[in-house]
Order: C-alpha cells, then structure tokens, then sequence
C-alpha cells in the first residue's frame, strides 16, 4: 500500500512479503492433489583432489528438475578468480549467484590488498554467507585454488560448515565418487594419476546415480597454469540411429505433375551491412 | 564482514520490534497509515529469517561496537557513533534513494556486494512514495 511505503524505508536483499501467500497456496494445492513445482537442482557429482603441484576438480553435466533433466550439459565448475574455482552442488539457482557473488566480493578484496586472492578467504566469505541463510540457500561446494601457499581444496554444506581435505566429494553422487577416492588415493600423485583418478570417481558417480550423468568436466589448477577441459569424456554419448525411416523416391507412384512458373519481378534492391566487428 | 569471534557477542542484542501491534499516536491501530492489521499475521514472523534478514545490520553493528569497547576502550565506539551520526545525516528527501556513501565508507561496505545490491533493489522499485506524504511524515507532521 502506498502509506506503508511512507513509514517505512526500503532496503534491498531479500524480501518475505509472499512467503504467507506461498505457504497459504502450498496447502490449497495439496488439498487439490496436485503438486508445487520443484526448484531446479543439480542433483550431482562434484569432486576434487590434491596432488603433487596443484588442485583437480571435476563434476558431471547433468541438471534435474524433479525427475526430468533439465540441461545435458550444464556447467557446474564456475569461476571465482583465475587461480580459484569452485564446483556447486545443490539448487542451481544458488549455486550460481552464490558463486558469482563471492567472485565479486573476492576481486574487490584483491585490488584493495593488491594481491593474488587466496583460497582461504573464499571459503571464509563463503562460509559466513552460508551460515547467515541458515542453509536456506542450498548451496553444497567443493572449492579448490593454488594461492601463494600452495593448493588448498574446501568442501563448503549448505548450512557454513567446512572441511579441508585432500580429497572430497559432494552431491548425489558423492557416496559412489567417495569410493573411489578411497580406495585409489594416494598422496603426491602426478597430474595424469590425478586426472585418471577425478574422471573414474565422477564416471562412479555417473552411471551409479540417477541424479548425475553425461559428460565428465574437469578443472586442473596448478600454479602457473590453468586447465579448464570441458568436456573431458563423454562418459554418455546420444545413440545413434541405426535405421533409416525416410521413404525413397519413387515409394509412392506419381500419376501426373505440372509446373507452374511465378513470374516475379525485382521492384527494388537494398543491401544492409552487418556489423560485424 | 563479520570477523569477531563469539567470546565478544552483546549478551543482550537488539530488542526485536518488527512484529509489534500496528498502534499509531493514539495507542489504536492506525489503519490509515498502516493499513489492516490482522493479530495472526503478526504473532509469528512468515519466515524463519525474516527477523534476523531484518536486525542484520543492526546486530552487525552492536556486535562491533562491543568488540571495539572490549579491546579498546570506550572511547572507540563513541567516536565512531559520533561519526555515523553525522553521516547519517547525509540524505537526499525522504522519496528519493540516497547512496548512502559516507554510511558504507564508515562501515567498509563499499567494496562488498551482497544479495542487498543485486536484489530487490530500491532505486528500481515500481512503487514509489507519495513525495508529500513522506515529507511530512519525516518532519512529524502528518
């Protein structure tokens, strides 16, 4: 109502005012037999590991709505600064703007320090913001960068809890990549091992899971160089056709044909540059 | 952001009024200014965050000032609050959206963007205040 906005400022962020309305249409709903629509979540396999110089993080590609895939192909490896990346596992939607604020916040703390952001501020930022939701934001994250100290791998839950481990793994898939990494871990492997190792714990989660699947994308972050292989595998290739369904020429007899020309004269001829630069 | 450790929480934080009964200058509920009210829609706020969403600042705030008083003495967060007080005083008319500059600069969230920028921003609302009203409500005589 116009006079509420008179006594009250508005502020930004998020607002409360149709959580009653949702909550009152929820339950008509229901009564009615039918059922809400669900967020889209990633329902995933995300995993990372350190080894000898640096970080391999890998996900899978597939994003469900319910029991329907939504996106073959999504990206769930985002950016966060060109030495940190982070994989998210949860409610796409969160997963997304969460990452993308704290790449912001974490750009704008490095010109003001004036160096290389470090992993352990991300999970910091990250994990305040997180706790601040109470979880209500779903987003689950494995983040893993090679800073100045050396390579460092978080994995970060919904609710602000962090772990830092040389290897983990989140999602729907976690158990199957878990194993995995259990039984192959070794510490200071070599880039290819490591490489090997991330592909076959996310393949584990990808035909294991109904919630993961398509191709394996995988990130490696050492600290001169920066390997973002999308796809790595298509661990789920689309089947091809084996049959042709098309009729040939000539299935159907033809008993008489003919060809009417349209005379059709030019009236007027412009050309309109692209702008192609 | 929030960097204080636990140990050096206010006990007593901000006393929470969001939910308080809609009375006006009479003790009566004002439905002119605030529109119906209704007993059940303010018992119980409608989301678990919505309370904590709305002190958050002010919590942050408090939080702050105690540590600061905690390490440093009293004379810290007077000086401080002396500060914010005059910066607060820095605003466009009540109708028009200040950018609140020298506010973010005191608090260090001028190079910080949180769900506030991106969402729900009020310089895009569609709604805009009655210019007049607000005015006069700010000047205390409506």
């Amino acid at each position: 109502m116009a006079t509420l906005s008179v006594c009250q400022p508005q502020y930004g962020g998020f607002s409360f005012e149709n959580c009653k309305r949702n909550a009152l249409l929820e339950s008509e709903i229901t009564k009615l037999g039918c059922s809400v629509p669900a967020a889209r979540k990633t329902g995933t396999t995300i995993c990372g590991v350190v080894f000898k110089d640096g970080v391999v993080l890998g996900a899978d590609t597939r994003a469900t709505e319910g029991m329907i895939v939504a996106d073959k192909n999504c990206s769930k490896i985002h950016f966060i600064s060109p030495n940190i990346y982070c994989c998210g596992a949860g409610t796409a939607a969160d997963t997304e703007m969460t990452t993308q604020l704290i790449s912001s916040n974490l750009e704008l703390h490095s010109l003001s320090t004036g160096r290389l952001p470090r992993v352990a501020t991300a999970n910091r930022m990250l994990k305040q913001m997180l706790f601040r939701y109470q979880g209500y934001i779903g987003a689950a994250l494995v983040l893993g960068g090679v800073d100045c100290n050396g390579p460092h791998l978080y994995s970060i839950y919904p609710h602000g809890s962090t772990d830092k481990l040389p290897y983990v793994t989140m999602g729907s898939g976690s158990l199957a990549a878990m194993a995995v990494f259990e039984d192959r871990y070794v510490p200071n492997m070599e880039v290819e091992d490591a490489k090997q190792l991330v592909r076959d714990a996310i393949a584990a989660g990808i035909f294991n899971d109904l919630g993961s699947g398509s191709n394996i994308d995988l990130c490696v972050i050492t600290k001169d160089k920066l390997d973002y292989l999308r796809p790595h595998d298509e661990a789920n290739k689309k089947g091809v056709r084996t049959g042709n369904y098309k009729y040939k020429r000539g299935t159907t007899g033809v008993l008489t044909k003919s060809v009417t020309p349209l005379d059709l004269e030019v009236v007027e001829e412009t050309v309109q540059t692209m702008d192609t630069s | 952001m929030n960097t204080r450790g636990l140990r050096s929480q206010l006990k007593d934080s901000v006393p929470v009024t969001g939910l308080a009964p809609q009375a006006g200058a009479y003790g009566v509920p004002d439905t002119m200014r605030r529109g119906f009210s209704s007993v059940k829609n303010e018992l119980l706020p409608s989301h678990p965050l919505e309370l904590s969403e709305k002190n958050f600042q002010l919590n942050q705030d408090k939080m702050n000032f105690s540590t600061l008083r905690n390490i440093q003495g009293l004379h810290a967060p007077l000086k401080l609050q002396m500060e914010y007080r005059a910066a607060r005083q820095i605003q466009r008319l009540p109708f028009l959206q200040s950018s609140n500059l020298a506010i973010d600069t005191l608090r260090g969230t001028d190079d910080m963007i949180g769900f506030e920028d991106i969402l729900n921003d009020p310089g895009q609302s569609e709604m805009m205040g009655e210019p007049h009203m607000m005015v006069e409500y700010k000047m205390g005589l409506l």
